[in-house]
C-alpha cells in the first residue's frame, strides 16, 4: 500500500547534489540588489535623510524612501474581524516619520551587486531624533509609558477574557492551590536560508513576478496585487526551493514589498536576501509571554479550576495579514486543554512595544499553554504528595468525553492522551528511573524526568480568517492531469519546505489512483500554475491538500474505469486499477495498461462513446466544515542532567508520544517530530532574543543566539498511537507543531524535578546556565 | 569599502579557473555567483552556521571566513565536485541520506555531507557521540540531526562489513 509507506522523497536527491535551487541561486537580466537602511534605534523620529553621498557611489542606482515608495505601494493594517477592538495601527514599507523597532528599514538603495548596495546603504545619512524605548510589556502598559501610535490613547492592543464555571469558588474550596509566574521569553524561527526574495516589473503588461522562499505563494498574490494596485492575475509568485520556514514565511514582511515597490519604480528586476543580523533584527518573532497561573486541586488530585493571565506583546505593530493575536488567543485557549476542567477563567492583553513584530512561528501558543499546565500539575502533585503521572492520568479527557469542545472552546473530536501516556511508560520505565535518580543524586549527580501532555491544534478551518476577514485560503483544491504517456501530473496548493508534503501527496495520487509512484509527479510552489489554496504552515498540508488530492485521484480513477469499460464491454464495477494496469476484479487479468487509455483518450477521443466521462484532467477540493482545528494530541517525557555548579541542562533522553491520525509516511512524521522536538528543546535551554533597556538587540549574531547542535541533542524517541479523524476519508491530521509543542513543558518539570532536593524551582525560559544558578541561590 | 582587485588562478571541482575579483570578495559568493556554484549555502556569514562550507586544498573551511584571493593557487571542491577519488564515499553518504530523510529543507545538506565526508575520511569508524561532535559545526534546523547521524553510522558500518574495492 502506497498510503503509510516509508517512502524516501524524490526532491532530496537533487539537494543531496548541491542542485537545489533556492531564490538567491537565480540571477535575473539587469538585476539590481538592495539593501535597507535600518534604524540604529529602538524608537526615533526620523528627520532628514541624506542620499547624496550614496547616489555619488559608482554602481548605486537609486536612493528611495517612503515618500518615493508612496505612488507604488499602499500601507496597511493588521485587523482581524473576529476580535474586534483590537488595534491595528498603520504600517507602511518603509517607515515614515517614526521607527518602532532597532531594525525598521527607512530607506532602500538599490545598487548592481550586494556589496555596493550596502556600501552605498552606509553612505545615507539619517538626522534621528531618539524617543524612549518601550521595551517590556508591563512597563508599555504602564501609564506614564511613551505611547507608541499617534493614533492610539495607550499601549494596549487588545485584551479578552474567557470565563467558564466559577473558577473563584472551585479556588476558595480547593485542599491545595498551585500558583506559578511564567516567563517565557522572545526567540523566532531562524531558518538557516534567511527571507528573500526577487521580484520583477514588467511595465507593458503591468505584470509582477517574484522569486520568493515563501510558504503561501497565493496569499502573497493576492497581497502584493492589492498593495501595489495591481490586477491579481498579473501577478505571479514563484516559490522555488525554500531552505526552512517554520511559519517565519507565511507573513507578508515590509522588506520584501519594498523590493517589489522599488522593482516596480525602476523597471528593473530586484533582489532582496536578508542578512543573519537582519533576519535577527526584522523577522516575525514569537513567544514573549509572561504568564501568572493557578490550578486548584482536591486532595486526591482533581483539578477543580485552572486560571490563566497571559500578558505578552506584538512588537511595534500588528503582524500583517494575520495579525499577532495568535499567539494570545491559543494560550487561553489550549492551557489545561487536555484535562476535564469546568472552571476556568483566562484573561490576555497584548501591548505594542519597540521590538519586531510578533507572528507565528511553528506551534503558535501551544509550547507556552503545555508548559503552564503541566508545571502546575507537578507543583500541585508534589505539593498533595501525589504521583504526577496519576494526576495527569485521573484529569484526562478519556474516550468516553469525546466529542467534546474545551472550557477554552476548542472543540475535540477523538483525543487519545491516555493511550499514548500507557505507551510512552511502556518505553521509559519511571520506578527504573526514579531507582537510578536517587542513587546518582547520592554522587552529586542530578537527574530529573519531566512528563508533558500536549494538544496540537492542526488543518485550521475556513471560518477563522474567512470571518477576519483575510484572503487566505482554508480550502485545498488538487488537479491532476493524466499525460498523454500515462503518468500523472499533480498541481497543489500545499508548499514543500523540506517537510515533505509533496511526497506525501505523491503517495495519496499513486495509492488511490493505482499506479506506481514513479507515475505521480507533484507540482507546487506557483500562483500561476497551481490552483488556488493556502501553501503550508499550521501543519495543514496532510490533512487539507492530502484530502483533496484523495478526492481528485478518486475522480480520475473513476474516468479512467469508465473508459476503460466502454472500451472492453465491460462493467466499470468489474474492473480495477493494479501498478498502472487496468484489471480484471474476478479474474485479475490485467485487460489494458492505464497509459492505453490516456493514448486512446488524448489522440483517438473517438473512440469513447459520448456519454461516457472522458475528463483526463480533473479537479476536487477540500475545507473543513464548522471546525476550526483538527486537533491531535501527544505526551512526551524528558530526562536530563543539571550540573548544579554550572547551571547547564544536558538533555539525555527525550520521547514523543504522537497522535495524528492516519500516517502517510512514517519517515517523514517522525522527522516532523524530531526536528520540531528540538526546536522545542531550543527554545527551552537556549534560544533567545535579548534587548537591552535602550531596544539594542543583544542577541544579533549565532554567537549570541544559540541554536541547538547534534553534540547537545539526545535521539528523540518517537511512537505512535493512530487515531484518525473522522471528518475525511484519509483520516490525517497534522503533524508539525508536536515536537515544539510539548518539549518546553517536558524540559521545564524535567529540571525542575532535578532541583527539587535543593528547594529549588525555576519557571523562565530558556532555562539559561545564569538563571539556573540564580534559582539555585549560587548568586 | 574597497573596490581593489586581484587576479587569483586556482582549480574548483577538477576544473581550472582565472579570474579578477574584488579582495574583499568571499570564497562562498566568489564559488556561487562568479561560478555559478550555487551548492554551498549562505547561511550567517559569520562562520558559525556550517552551510558554506567547502573544501579547501582538503580541508574543510567556512566559504564565508575565507576570502577568494586566499584561494589563490589552492584546490577547491564544493559538494557539485566531492566524491572524486573517495572510493564511494560521497556517493555512499549521499544514497543513505536519501534513504534516512537524513535533511528536509536540504540548505544545510552539501556543508553536513562535506563535514560528514571529513570525518569518516579520518575516522571511519566513529561512535556516535564523535559523530554528533563532528556534526556541531553545522547548523541544521529542521531534522533534529538524529537521521543525519543515523545516515553517517550506517554509511560507516556499511563499509566496515563490505569494504568499498
Amino acid at each position: 500500500m502506497t498510503i503509510g509507506a516509508e517512502v524516501p522523497r524524490d526532491r532530496a536527491k537533487r539537494l543531496l547534489s548541491g542542485r537545489g535551487r533556492y531564490v538567491d541561486d537565480i540571477n535575473l537580466p539587469r538585476m539590481l540588489h538592495l539593501a535597507l537602511v535600518r534604524s540604529p534605534h529602538a524608537h526615533a523620529r526620523i528627520g532628514a535623510i541624506d542620499r547624496a553621498d550614496a547616489l555619488a557611489l559608482p554602481g548605486i542606482v537609486a536612493v528611495l524612501t517612503a515618500a518615493d515608495l508612496e505612488t507604488a505601494v499602499s500601507s496597511w493594517r493588521a485587523a482581524h474581524k473576529l476580535f474586534p477592538g483590537m488595534a491595528a495601527p498603520e504600517q507602511s514599507a518603509l517607515a515614515r516619520d517614526v521607527v518602532r523597532w532597532q531594525g525598521e528599514a527607512v530607506a532602500a538603495v538599490l545598487g548592481e551587486s550586494r556589496a555596493v548596495a550596502e556600501d552605498g546603504a552606509e553612505r545615507v545619512s539619517v538626522d534621528w531624533r531618539e524617543l524612549p524605548a518601550v521595551m517590556d510589556a508591563n512597563q508599555a502598559l504602564a501609564p506614564e509609558a511613551a505611547v507608541l501610535h499617534g493614533d492610539m490613547a495607550n499601549n494596549l492592543a487588545f485584551a479578552a477574557e474567557i470565563t467558564a464555571g466559577d473558577a473563584e469558588a472551585a479556588f476558595r474550596a480547593a485542599a491545595h492551590v498551585a500558583e506559578e509566574h511564567f516567563r517565557f521569553h522572545r526567540h523566532s524561527g531562524v531558518s538557516l536560508e534567511p527571507r528573500g526574495i526577487i521580484a520583477e516589473f514588467e511595465p507593458g503588461e503591468s505584470r509582477l513576478t517574484v522569486h520568493q522562499s515563501h510558504q503561501t505563494p497565493h496569499q502573497q498574490q493576492d497581497l502584493y496585487a492589492r498593495l501595489l494596485g495591481l490586477p491579481e492575475h498579473k501577478v505571479r509568485v514563484i516559490c522555488p526551493d525554500v531552505g526552512g520556514a517554520f511559519g517565519l514565511k507565511h507573513h507578508l514582511m515590509a522588506d520584501e514589498l519594498v523590493a517589489c515597490a522599488a522593482a516596480r519604480l525602476l523597471c528593473r528586476p530586484v533582489k532582496y536576501i536578508a542578512d543573519r543580523l537582519e533576519s535577527f533584527l526584522s523577522d516575525v518573532h514569537c513567544r514573549d509571554h509572561e504568564v501568572h497561573a493557578r490550578m486548584a486541586f482536591s486532595p486526591t488530585g482533581e483539578i477543580l479550576a485552572l486560571q490563566v493571565d497571559d500578558l505578552f506583546n506584538a512588537g511595534a505593530y500588528g503582524q500583517y495579514p494575520r495579525s499577532s493575536i495568535a499567539e494570545g488567543n491559543q494560550i487561553i485557549r489550549l492551557t489545561g486543554a487536555p484535562y476535564r476542567h469546568a472552571n476556568y477563567q483566562a484573561n490576555l492583553r497584548m501591548a505594542f512595544l519597540n521590538k519586531s513584530i510578533l507572528g507565528h512561528i511553528r506551534s503558535v501558543g501551544h509550547p507556552i499553554a503545555c508548559a503552564v499546565a503541566e508545571r502546575l500539575i507537578d507543583l500541585g502533585a508534589s505539593r498533595l504528595g501525589l504521583d504526577p503521572i496519576a494526576v495527569r492520568r485521573r484529569n484526562y479527557l478519556n474516550e468516553a468525553d469525546f466529542p467534546t469542545t474545551s472550557v477554552g472552546g476548542v472543540e475535540f473530536e477523538n483525543l487519545s492522551f491516555t493511550a499514548c501516556l500507557d505507551k510512552a511508560l511502556e518505553i521509559i520505565d519511571v520506578a527504573q528511573f526514579r531507582q537510578e535518580q536517587a542513587e546518582l543524586r547520592t554522587r552529586n549527580v542530578h537527574r530529573g524526568i519531566g512528563v508533558a501532555t500536549f494538544v496540537e491544534l492542526t488543518a485550521i478551518g475556513p471560518e477563522y480568517y474567512g470571518e477576519g476577514g483575510q484572503h487566505i485560503s482554508a480550502q485545498e483544491t488538487c488537479l491532476l492531469r493524466l499525460e498523454a504517456s500515462g503518468a500523472v501530473r499533480c498541481y497543489t496548493g500545499a508548499t514543500d519546505q523540506g517537510q515533505g508534503i509533496d511526497t506525501g501527496i505523491q503517495q495519496v495520487v499513486a495509492g488511490v489512483l493505482g499506479v506506481p509512484l514513479s507515475e505521480v509527479e507533484v507540482i507546487s510552489g506557483d500562483s500561476a500554475l497551481c490552483p488556488m489554496g493556502g501553501g503550508s504552515w499550521g501543519s495543514r498540508g496532510a490533512a487539507l491538500a492530502g484530502e483533496a488530492a484523495l478526492r481528485a485521484a478518486a475522480t480520475l480513477r473513476q474516468n479512467i474505469l469508465a473508459i476503460a469499460a466502454s472500451l472492453l464491454q465491460k462493467n466499470a464495477t468489474e474492473l480495477t486499477i493494479e501498478q498502472g494496469m487496468v484489471v480484471d476484479i474476478a479474474t485479475t487479468y490485467a485487460h489494458m495498461a492505464v497509459s492505453e487509455i490516456s493514448r486512446i483518450g488524448h489522440f483517438q477521443p473517438y473512440s469513447i462513446p459520448g456519454d461516457v466521462t472522458a475528463d483526463l484532467t480533473v479537479v476536487e477540493r477540500y475545507a473543513t466544515r464548522g471546525r476550526l482545528f483538527l486537533a491531535g494530541n501527544g505526551v512526551q517525557i524528558a530526562i536530563v542532567e543539571v550540573d548544579v555548579d554550572t547551571g547547564i541542562v544536558r538533555p539525555l533522553r527525550h520521547l514523543v508520544v504522537h497522535d495524528c491520525g492516519r500516517i502517510l509516511n512514517p519517515l517523514l512524521v517522525r522527522e516532523q517530530i524530531r526536528g520540531g522536538a528540538v526546536q522545542g528543546i531550543g527554545a527551552a535551554l537556549y534560544e533567545e532574543l535579548r534587548y537591552d533597556p535602550a531596544g539594542q538587540l543583544l542577541t544579533g549574531s549565532f554567537a549570541d543566539y544559540l541554536v541547538p547542535m547534534a553534540g547537545e541533542m539526545p535521539d528523540i524517541e518517537v511512537a505512535h498511537i493512530e487515531t484518525p479523524t473522522e471528518t475525511s476519508v484519509l483520516g490525517a491530521k497534522g503533524a508539525g507543531e508536536a515536537g515544539t509543542a510539548g518539549a518546553v513543558g517536558a524540559i521545564l518539570n524535567a529540571v525542575n524535578d532535578a532541583i527539587s532536593p535543593f528547594a529549588a524551582s525555576i519557571a523562565e525560559v530558556p532555562i539559561t546556565p545564569a538563571r539556573l544558578l540564580r534559582a539555585l541561590g549560587r548568586f | 569599502m574597497s573596490s581593489k582587485s586581484r587576479r587569483i588562478t586556482l582549480t574548483v571541482n577538477g576544473e581550472a579557473v582565472a579570474r579578477d575579483v574584488p579582495v574583499r570578495l568571499n570564497l562562498v559568493d566568489f564559488l556561487r555567483h562568479d561560478l555559478g556554484f550555487t551548492g554551498s549555502h549562505v547561511g550567517c556569514e559569520q562562520g558559525a552556521c556550517g552551510a558554506c562550507t567547502v573544501v579547501l586544498d582538503d580541508q574543510t573551511v567556512r566559504g564565508c571566513l575565507v576570502l577568494a584571493v586566499q584561494a589563490d593557487g589552492c584546490v577547491v571542491q564544493t559538494i557539485e565536485g566531492a566524491g572524486n577519488g573517495d572510493n564511494g564515499l560521497m556517493a555512499e553518504l549521499q544514497a543513505m541520506f536519501h534513504l534516512l530523510n537524513a535533511l528536509q529543507c536540504g540548505f544545510c545538506t552539501p556543508g553536513m555531507l562535506l563535514s560528514a565526508h571529513e570525518l569518516l575520511q579520518a575516522n571511519p569508524l566513529p561512535s556516535r557521540e564523535e559523530i554528533r561532535d563532528y556534526l556541531s559545526g553545522n547548523f541544521c534546523r529542521c531534522t533534529g540531526y538524529q537521521a543525519i547521524v543515523d545516515a553517517v553510522a550506517a554509511v560507516s558500518r556499511a563499509r566496515r562489513e563490505a569494504p568499498a574495492a
